[in-house]
């Protein structure tokens, strides 16, 4: 009797790793592969992303109330299809590593692609995007660092492109493309 | 027709759905443990080309290459990369680590031409990358410094040739 108690035991605890282990791999391919959800962190993005992040000592504003321990980051969908061929379009909003470090991982809008001339803001030059390269930036252009200080990126540094906001549920919505005028020479 | 619908009821559905079910699911399991071994363990890379000669020959090499090393930032000086080529994100190639970041890189400009000499910092997140062969290699000498997220992996053992089987040491170039 207790034998047999005890192989069963055995049995459901070898089952359960190996379903654990299965579901791990599956959740571990899908993300690499079709699509992810991460959190987004920082200002630089402001009215697309964490757009009521008001946090003040601790406590964030929600509209009048005032909720303590609350995570105010907006979590996101990334889709991974794109980076089968690399295609991208004007005013997406991609995710990237760093290029100055290689753990940090970054999300801005893609403003203009290989062959591309930018304008720069606030400023008379102009700049040749190099083939295999691309410019970001962030839509809050006042506290974003970007490529107007680290230059064009190289296009192998993209990880995926944000579609949908998924979390908190009030901010469900699909993330658009914004093309903004007059920053792009077509050549 | 009675005794077709018999015969029908007869055959052993069951048995064959539940065996092809659990093939498919021995195939698909394969499939996932290979995806996660490629992409966080170790990957077979075939080199095309002319530009590591020396090392790697130029008619098709099988090498293989370790994630683990490239993600935990273990990348050094002398070590053969895989990376995404900053001009083309669908290609790969295959180089030497001639500087991490920090480091001063002098490299003739043009090989043919010692007096050609000139000198870079590498930034920072970057590395300095050349093939062995310098007359044909397309590579940090035309591009500049790439950032070290482009690293997909260290080139680190050597399966096809056959006569050229084993692994391939760190600086090993002169």
């Amino acid at each position: 009797m207790n034998y047999s108690l005890r192989n069963l035991n055995m049995s459901n605890l070898w089952h359960l790793t190996k379903a654990s282990l299965t579901s791990g791999l599956i959740a571990l391919t899908i993300s690499d592969r079709y699509a992810c959800y991460s959190p987004v962190q920082g200002l630089s993005m402001f009215p697309t992303f964490n757009s009521d992040n008001t946090t003040f000592l601790g406590y964030s504003i929600i509209g009048n109330m005032l909720i303590s321990h609350f995570d105010p980051d907006d979590h996101v969908l990334v889709e991974k299809f794109c980076l089968e061929k690399y295609k991208f379009s004007h005013g997406d909003v991609v995710v990237f590593r760093s290029p100055s470090n290689y753990k940090e991982i970054h999300i801005k809008r893609l403003v203009a692609l290989p062959g591309d001339m930018v304008n720069i803001p606030h400023s008379f030059d102009r700049v040749k995007i190099p083939k295999g390269h691309c410019w970001v930036e962030g839509d809050n252009s006042d506290c974003s660092l970007d490529s107007r200080s680290y230059g064009p990126i190289p296009l192998g540094l993209l990880q995926g492109r944000v579609t949908y906001v998924v979390w908190p549920p009030w901010r469900i919505s699909e993330v658009e493309k914004k093309v903004s005028k007059g920053r792009l020479l077509h050549y | 027709m009675s005794g077709l619908r018999f015969r029908f009821l007869q055959f052993p559905w069951k048995t064959i759905t539940k065996d092809a079910f659990d093939g498919t699911m021995t195939v698909a399991k394969f499939l996932l443990v290979f995806h996660v071994s490629d992409t966080y363990i170790c990957t077979p890379t075939v080199t095309y080309g002319a530009s590591m000669l020396p090392t790697i020959n130029s008619t098709g090499d099988l090498l293989l290459a370790d994630r683990l090393s490239a993600r935990f930032g273990r990348i050094r000086r002398g070590d053969i990369i895989i990376a995404r080529s900053p001009e083309n994100p669908r290609k790969i190639v295959t180089k030497r680590v001639m500087g991490m970041e920090g480091d001063q890189v002098t490299f003739l400009v043009d090989p043919g031409n010692i007096n050609s000499c000139k000198s870079v910092t590498v930034p920072k997140g970057h590395v300095w990358i050349q093939g062995d062969n310098t007359y044909v290699s397309n590579d940090s000498r035309k591009y500049g410094a790439i950032p070290y997220g482009l690293i997909e992996g260290k080139a680190f053992f050597r399966v096809w040739p056959l006569e050229n089987f084993g692994s391939l040491s760190p600086g090993s170039h002169p």
